[in-house]
This record gives structure tokens, sequence and C-alpha cells, in this order.
């Protein structure tokens, strides 16, 4: 099996597993009970926290665990709103292709009467500083937009954003489940007031995540119940998941320069190799984006049909066309970004990591190209193409 | 459990009558590059018997599957008896799809009408099924 998915999750890493066990092994007390056996899973707890807090520049009371980057999300954004609303601030600010944890919530906010402006992407998948900048108004009380997204990879240009939001008092919000492990993170130099991350997306354990949320910004419950996390998520401590999240971000953040080398080489070849299937497209700024993100269109075929025969030749991949999700439109990504529905739907997402080889690129980029060419044999809507009977889009 | 059942991955791997027909006597497509997939049937008609049928697809596996087992259903088949054939007896024969991929079926349903259709208003037919 070849993966090549691991923007949807990342398989465990050996240190992250061994840190999983003997925490479950060895110190599996309750980090509230008073004797010594649950202070020291608490010592643990701690230990662990101020690890995360180290890898992004924060310390370690700015640190709160989740259930993971949705739950992180979710709480950022209704906090913020909550703030917004005790001084009369209503208006949120973000982009169009943010992960449905944060649009979603955007969506209930307003059904509250906040209101909702949605920054364009451009065709590259970037916003610039200057948008955020003329978008800010008086009742502005939140910016949240995404460290780099997870479809197509690009990175957005977040310490400037957090600078602007700074200067006019409005707080700064990013979603960094994607970024996090893979790209330096600072939330004292990068200006960000509050952060999600998610461990199953670096190695770690799936359902562990954090908010950050920088000291003096008071966090609205989601949960209710004991007084974990300074009483602001209650709930017993998933410690064997976060000693393993914090294993596993440290490993990520120690390694990143070597890890980033080899998957970058990776990923070129990947690019320049799928690039040369005619009548295709690479989704999102080529230089600005995730080290191991590439993201593709190919002009008169479908994703899901792409995926099922890929998956017959060992290589597990993901798509954004409707077929894929269960709902009849294709990726709000690949809209926003200005993508036609019908390229839209054949879009190809590999994300690769440090474990991938070049062989591997090379039976990727061979077998999308036998997929493409034999779907595209059986497709009317290419047939038409080729006899000039439609117009080709892309090209 | 795998998304789609053995049935469907084997009309989604090894399509049968995948193609086109030259000279067709009907020709029927539906659906939408929008939406995500489209279908296209030829007929070929003798004495109101399918003596053949191929079809083009783009589209998921649902699709392609169910354009591959509806032709293998009406060929051979007179035009009362195929214009009888719905989208429920093609999902059946494929041993069910996910209720969520329902919808792209139904297309090998309607392509098939638009095929038969085109061939009645061809040939100065009532198109009366
Ligand atoms: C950008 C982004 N935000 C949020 C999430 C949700 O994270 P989790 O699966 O940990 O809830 C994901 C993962 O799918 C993501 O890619
Ligand atoms: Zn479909």
């Amino acid at each position: 099996m070849i993966y090549a998915d691991n923007a949807a999750t990342t398989k465990m890493s050996r240190s992250a597993i061994n840190a999983m066990l003997s925490c479950m092994e060895n110190f599996w007390g309750n980090p509230s009970s008073l004797y010594d056996f649950g202070q020291k899973a608490a010592e643990n707890l701690n230990r662990a926290r101020e690890i995360i807090a180290n890898c992004i520049g924060a310390n370690s009371s700015e640190i709160y665990f989740t259930s993971g980057g949705s739950e992180a999300d979710n709480q950022a954004l209704i906090s913020a709103a909550a703030i917004g609303e005790k001084h009369g601030k209503r208006h949120i600010i973000s982009t169009a292709f943010e992960h449905h944890a944060i649009l979603h919530t955007l969506k209930k906010l307003e059904r509250k009467g906040f209101e909702i402006e949605l920054l364009d992407v451009h065709e590259d998948g970037i916003i610039s500083p200057q948008q955020v900048g003329e978008a800010i108004r008086e009742d502005t009380c939140l910016v949240t937009v995404m460290f780099a997204n997870n479809e197509i990879g690009t990175v957005q240009p977040i310490e400037e954003i957090g600078k602007i939001c700074r200067a006019k008092k409005v707080l700064f919000h990013t979603d960094a489940v994607q970024a996090a492990g893979h790209l330096p993170i600072n939330v004292q130099t990068q200006n960000i007031d509050m952060l999600s991350i998610s461990a199953h997306k670096f190695h770690g354990a799936k359902g562990t995540g954090i908010l950050y949320a920088r000291k003096g910004i008071p966090l609205t419950n989601l949960i209710e119940g004991g007084a974990q996390e300074k009483g602001k998520r209650a709930g017993t401590e998933n410690l064997p998941a976060v000693m393993a999240m914090a294993t596993a971000l440290k490993d990520a953040c120690d390694n990143m320069t070597d890890n980033n080398a080899k998957i970058l080489a990776l990923r070129e070849k990947l690019i320049d190799g799928l690039a040369k299937i005619p009548h295709s497209t690479l989704n999102g700024d080529r230089n600005n984006r995730l080290p191991g993100n590439v993201s593709f269109c190919f002009e008169g075929i479908e994703g899901e049909s792409l995926l099922l025969l890929l998956d017959d030749k060992g290589i597990c991949a993901s798509s954004g066309s409707a077929c894929t999700s269960g709902s009849l439109d294709p990726s709000h990504v690949l809209l926003a970004i200005g993508r036609p529905h019908e390229i839209a739907h054949g879009s190809l997402r590999l994300t690769i990591d440090e474990n991938n080889t070049a062989e591997e690129i090379d039976c990727i980029i061979k077998s999308v190209g036998e997929v493409v060419e034999y779907l595209r044999s059986i497709s009317p809507l290419w047939k038409d193409k080729i006899s000039g009977k439609r117009e080709f889009i892309l090209s | 459990m795998a998304l789609y059942s053995q049935k469907v991955m084997d009309h989604f791997r090894h399509p049968r009558n995948v193609g086109s027909i030259e000279n067709a006597d009907g020709i029927g497509e539906v659906g939408n590059g929008k939406c995500g997939d489209i279908m296209r049937m030829y007929l070929k008609i003798d004495n109101d018997i399918i003596s053949d049928v191929k079809f083009e697809t783009f589209g998921c596996g649902s699709a392609i599957a169910s354009s591959s087992m509806a032709t293998e259903m009406i060929k051979g088949k007179p035009l009362a008896e195929v214009m009888k054939l719905t989208n429920k007896a093609v999902t059946e024969a494929l041993d069910g799809l996910p209720t969520h991929k329902l919808h792209c079926s139904v297309l090998a349903e309607e392509a098939i009408r638009a095929a038969v259709q085109d061939y009645c208003s061809k040939n100065n037919l009532e198109y009366n099924f």
C-alpha cells in the first residue's frame, strides 16, 4: 500500500505509540486525584503541556487540551464571539475556504445575529493581509484565517495578518491543524491570539488536540462538568493521547528541517510528473504550499472513480468531487479558487510525508497517468472535447 | 465494509458494453458536468429489439457500474420491456448501492429512455411508453 493521504490522517509514530503505552501501563491514574499516583499523572499532563507550549512559543498556562481540531475551532470562535458580544461587536472576518469546523460554526453564529464576512482567496488560494486590513471595521470582534489549507495546501501570510489584527485590536484565531508539526509556528512572533491543533495530523493519536488561547482571553465552555483545564473544558483528560501528542509534536518540530527537505523533493517530483498529463492543473500556488501537498484537477474525469481505481493499485488518496462527499456540490475549496464545477469534480489530492519514497512517487505518477487516460477513454465529456464539440477548459 | 458491493465493483472495474456505436439508431445523454455525472447511451434497434447497446460515462463508481449493468439488462430485449426498466431494478441487480449514491444510478434509466425517445423521434414513431 502507498499511503498518500496524510492530510486526512497520519500513521502514529513508534515514539508516540510508546509514549501512549507507557502512560497506559505506568501512570494511568486520574490527574485530578490527590494521592501520589494521581499526582504522577498530573505531573505528566503538565509536562506534556509544557512540551507543546514550547513547540509553538506559548506559555503552558495558555494550552487547553481538546478532543481535536474541530472542538478547538468551535471553542475559539464561540469564545471570541462571546467576547465581541459583550462589547457590542458582531462582525467576524474569515475566508471562503476554511475547514467546515470553522465554516459551520460561523453559520451558527450568523443565525445568532453575527455578521460573517468571508474573504476571497483568489485563484492561487492565498489571501492578502491588505484584504484583512480593509475588511476590519469598528465592530469586528474576530478574524479567523487558516494557517494552511487542508485541500490545496496553500499557506497564508499569518504573521502579517496577525500584525494588522493586533494594531487594530481585533482577536486573531488561526486553524493550524494542517500546519502544526509541518511549518514553524510561534504564536508570539506570528501575532496569534488563538490557535487550533489536532494531533493525528502529525503522527499523534486521533481525538486529541489543543486550543491555544493567549493569556487573558476568557474562553467559553463547550463542555460543562469538572474543573479540568482551568474549568474551561470538563472531562477527565485523555492522558495517553496527550502524551503521544506531545511526543509527536516535539519529534515533528525537532526534525522539521530534515523532513521537509525530503518531502519537498518528493513533492516537486510528483508535481512535475503529474503536470505532464495534458489538460490538468495544479490547485493552489506552486511554492507557497505545505511541503507534502499536491492537489490536481484533471479535465474530463470524475474524482471518485479515479480514487477507486487508484485504490485498486494500492494507492490511498482523496478527492474533492461531489460524489466522494455525498453532497451534490464539489469541494467548496476548489469552487473558492474559481474552479468550475466540472473541473472541481475531477480533483485529486495526494498528501505525502517523510515516510514516502521516490519509488512510490514514480508509481503514483505512472498509476495516475494510466487511470486518467482510461477514464477519459470512457468519458463522453472527454470525447466531445477531443472532437471539438465542447471547449477545453484547462490547457 | 467496502463502500460498494462486489457486484458494483465488478461492473465498475470491468464495465460491459462500454464505447459507442456508429450510426446508432438512438442516442440519449443525461446529466451535466455541474452535477458530476454524464451518461450517454447508444442503441441499435432491429424490429423493436435492442440488438446492440453501448455507453460512455463521466462519473463516479455508482454511475459507471449502473450504466454497465443497465446495458446488460436491456441487450436483446424488446423495446416495450426495456422501457419498464427501473433504477430500482438496476440497483437491485447490483446488490444495492449506498443511499447517497442512488441519485447517480438514476441516470442509467434516464439515459436509456432518452435514447429510445431519440429513436422514436428520428423514425417518426409515437413515443408512448
Ligand atoms: C484545517 C482543518 N481543521 C480542522 C480539522 C478537524 O480536526 P479533527 O479531525 O481533529 O477534529 C481538520 C482535519 O480534518 C483540518 O484539516
Ligand atoms: Zn455519482
